[in-house]
């Protein structure tokens, strides 16, 4: 007993010792959080969060849910990945949604988000996401928080500047990262002709503001450069887009150094209502290309896949009054806009400073023809005609902005690892905080909007490092919030994400918890392979495709027992969850079934393809815990060889005499 | 031996099905650790009319054919996968008889109510011991529950 008392107060000093040494450390996490973080950031169990956090999740295709300011993880909605963990991209169903012009491509990478608009201010109605790689632009739909629609982009690759959109949700946009030769031209030319054959795209996406269905209104024809990021103009710089370009070097190789050659690049200001006029009067020009448009349909809980084979160009070069080149200085990345509409943000990646543009003065160097030469055709606008002032020695490395609608900014800064708060007005700096590490996007809910939310900033680091507990070399990445409500920004939570989140959304939850549908009204499904209730299912044989109808409650399918599939049998299990209750999905898994398997929500239909190998016994369950009985939910079905007098047999519960001579009859 | 077990497992999974707190609306209400929330020794518990909206059915001598049709469609849909017309009990109990041991009121608050009743009324908790899977909210309105009380009327041999 002493011997133990002893031993916990030497384990009470080594901890004193432990606290002591790494207070002397400067800037480890220890001191970065203070006081009444744990607090703010803490949301009691059966407590919901206060906001909806929409985050990239990268490289993983796929886009997350938080809740803040708990950071606890809601839902990963899968976009242009397959996800088994919904059966998306698995299911017949969903299958149609990753076709592209290429063919089905399963996993792409997932950059920026960007929640619908009405008057500048979040609706709550539809999240954008854009496919960097197969160049897609997506709708997720907030009543299922499923993904509603996805198109792709033709003439284009690297769909970085993208999905941002206009203050009333009528345009969507999506600018090539990479410029490539047009789709409807050779591509099969010397990779040094860049400057002669390769050129910049950026599409217009319209949106329908009812069902909010995408359609490419028009596309920019551009030089070839990189355009990087984007941001619409809000309020009296609605009707204007602004693009950050790099790049402008036009090299083709070693681009880390040759395309970091010039002192500035461009900020390019795009003027849409314009483009509209030249589109309106005819003078876009007809391109034959191929992209397609796929769209999921909530009634019939299927996919469908349309190629397209036209697409409305308008010539940056002919079309005078379209472009505007800006210069802003080394490689700008973020291209934000402040709730005003006034004040341009360009983050030139390599500059010691942060060039803050004015709406007022670009329009005025316009009218005033205030050019310094052209570029490609288009009008360069003198620096400090458009500068409204530049932040000095913010940091290192700016990348992106957000506001906080009280007049500051908020920049993180990659190299110097830290975000920095900085007054719109005098440009001096309020603030600086450190964070672990390398921060690239951050977030304030509505902080792109007219209208900031401002009592969090959530900032995605881009090294995660030492933050979390060791696993292996592939860790995840790490958000951190910090509470913005006072004078300084104070770091309340680390959290970790999935994939590699680039930027993210935020929004009161109230503005879309009370809309999420629940579960789907079977009276509503109208897929061809329903069963509604029991009295429906069935088993179709034509020719060598075979058609199960098969229904899931608490806790069994009907059929469960299923006789007369034969080798070289195509099956297709069309399994209708028939609860009307909310949270009761069920699952489906047969052994061996190559396509996977299926998660079926409360009053959908789905279905899973299955070419069985061989003859034998296949068992087949529920792989979503459903009821007390769920373990019971199971059932057989025997595939004979091919040619075999088999007969079709289906059913449940029938309770058929053993066959067997050694069972024993009750 | 059995007993005992199962009725630990019915517990366990009460408990682990009812908590959610935030909802309003929420039709789970409170985890039924069944001794708390019981209502069998609470006097003011009307158990012939169970916990619902229902608290006094019409209900005419003769079938209203019109409605026991709706109702049959609705249990083909909703209702058939678990329980026969028979007195078999399937999951749930088979429904011959089902108007003459229960109210109308009482079927029709368990058809639209499950979840609260599970946790308080004490017949339903007894059925709940026999068939140990908790009868699924299927949404219904409440035309259907009277259009299906009216197919169970025309099951039972009204006419």
């Amino acid at each position: 007993m002493k011997y133990t008392k002893l031993n916990l107060s030497l384990i009470a000093l080594a901890i004193c010792l432990l606290v002591g040494a790494n207070s002397c450390k400067p800037k480890n996490e220890g001191n970065a959080v203070t006081g009444d973080a744990a607090a703010k950031a803490y949301v009691p169990p059966g407590k919901y969060d206060e906001f909806y956090n929409f985050v990239s999740g990268g490289f993983s295709g796929q886009l997350s849910v938080y809740g803040l300011p708990s950071g606890r993880l809601l839902r990963v909605i899968p976009v242009f990945s397959v996800d088994p963990e919904k059966g998306y991209g698995y299911s017949e169903e969903t299958k149609p949604m990753l076709n592209t012009s290429h063919g089905f491509v399963p996993w792409d990478d997932l950059h920026h988000t960007e929640l619908s608009q009405t008057n500048g201010e979040i609706d709550g109605r539809w999240l954008f996401v854009n496919a960097n790689n197969t160049p897609r632009v997506a709708r997720l739909d907030l009543k299922t928080f499923r993904t509603a629609e996805i198109i792709e982009l033709p003439n284009s690759a690297g769909n970085h500047s993208s999905p941002f959109i206009t203050e009333n949700t009528e345009y969507v946009v999506a600018g090539t990262r990479f410029s490539v030769p047009p789709d409807n031209a050779n591509g099969d030319v010397p990779i040094n002709s860049y400057r002669k054959n390769f050129k910049g795209s950026i599409s217009f996406i319209k949106v329908d503001k009812n069902t909010g269905n995408m359609d490419i209104a028009f596309q920019l024809r551009c030089p070839g450069v990189d355009f990087d990021l984007s941001h619409a103009g809000k309020g009296k710089s609605n009707g204007w887009f602004f693009f950050s370009c790099y790049n402008t070097e036009q090299a083709n190789t070693l681009l880390e150094v040759n395309a970091s050659q010039r002192d500035k690049d461009f900020i390019m200001a795009v003027n849409w209502k314009k483009a509209e006029e030249y589109l309106k009067q005819g003078k876009g020009k007809k391109e034959t290309v191929k992209y397609v448009h796929n769209l999921y349909d909530e009634k019939t809980h299927t996919a469908s896949s349309e190629t397209k084979t036209e697409v409305t160009v308008l010539d940056t070069k002919d079309l005078k009054d379209i472009c505007y080149f800006i210069p802003c200085p080394k490689s700008p990345h973020g291209c934000d806009v402040d709730p005003t509409g006034e004040y341009i943000v360009g983050s030139g990646k390599l500059a010691a400073l942060i060039p803050v543009f004015s709406f007022d003065k670009v329009m005025k160097a316009i009218a005033d023809k205030d050019y310094i030469g052209d570029y490609d055709g288009i009008p360069v606008i003198k620096y400090e005609s458009a500068l409204y002032g530049e932040v000095k020695k913010p940091g290192l490395g700016p990348l992106h902005t957000e506001f906080d609608g009280k007049g500051n900014a908020i920049t993180t800064m990659f190299v110097s690892s830290e975000i920095v708060k900085w007054n719109i007005k005098d440009l001096k700096v309020i603030d600086r905080q450190p964070t672990y590490y390398s921060p690239g996007h951050l977030c304030i809910p509505g902080g792109d909007t007219k209208k900031p939310n401002s009592k969090y900033v959530i900032v995605y680091n881009k090294i995660t490092k030492d933050r979390y507990l060791p696993t292996g070399p592939e860790l995840a990445q790490a958000a951190q919030i910090f509470d913005i409500t006072g004078d300084k920004m104070q770091l309340i939570l680390d959290f970790p994400t999935i994939g590699e989140p680039h930027y993210a959304q935020a929004v009161s939850a109230d503005l879309i918890k009370n809309n999420s549908v629940k579960f789907f009204k079977l009276e509503d499904n109208l897929n061809p392979y329903v069963s509604k209730g029991e009295a429906e299912t069935k088993v179709v044989r034509k020719d060598k495709r075979v058609d199960i109808y098969i229904t899931a409650i608490r806790s069994h399918f009907a059929p469960d027992n299923i006789e007369g599939i034969k080798m070289g049998d195509e099956v297709y299990w069309h399994v209708t969850n028939l609860e009307q209750d909310w949270d009761v999905p069920h699952g489906f898994a047969i052994k061996g079934a190559l396509n996977g398997e299926l998660l079926v929500m409360p009053g959908e239909t789905q279905t899973l393809k299955w070419s069985p190998e061989k003859p034998g016994m296949y068992p087949f369950y529920c792989t979503d815990f459903c009821s007390a009985l769920h373990q019971e939910m199971q059932g057989y079905v025997r595939v004979s060889p091919a040619g075999s007098n088999t007969p079709l047999l289906f059913s449940t519960g029938k309770n058929l005499p053993p066959k067997d001579s050694t069972s024993i009859n009750p | 031996m059995k007993k005992i077990i199962f009725s630990g497992i019915i517990t366990l999974f009460l408990a682990a099905c009812g908590g959610n707190n935030n909802a309003e609306k929420n039709q789970q209400s409170a985890p039924a650790t069944s001794d708390k929330e019981s209502t069998g020794g609470n006097p003011s518990y009307d158990a012939n009319r169970g916990e619902g909206k229902f608290t006094k059915v019409d209900v005419s001598p003769s079938l209203d054919v019109a409605k026991a049709t709706a109702g049959e469609n609705i249990y083909k849909v909703k209702c058939s996968s678990c329980h026969k017309l028979t007195d078999e009990k399937l999951v749930g109990p088979g429904w011959k008889g089902v108007t003459s041991r229960h109210s109308p009121e009482w079927i029709m608050n368990f058809a639209t109510n499950p979840d609260e009743m599970l946790n308080k009324d004490p017949k339903a908790q007894a059925m709940l011991e026999l068939c140990l899977v908790r009868m699924p909210n299927q949404n219904l309105s409440d035309d259907d529950a009277r259009n299906i009380y009216e197919f169970m009327r025309k099951n039972d041999g009204v006419k």
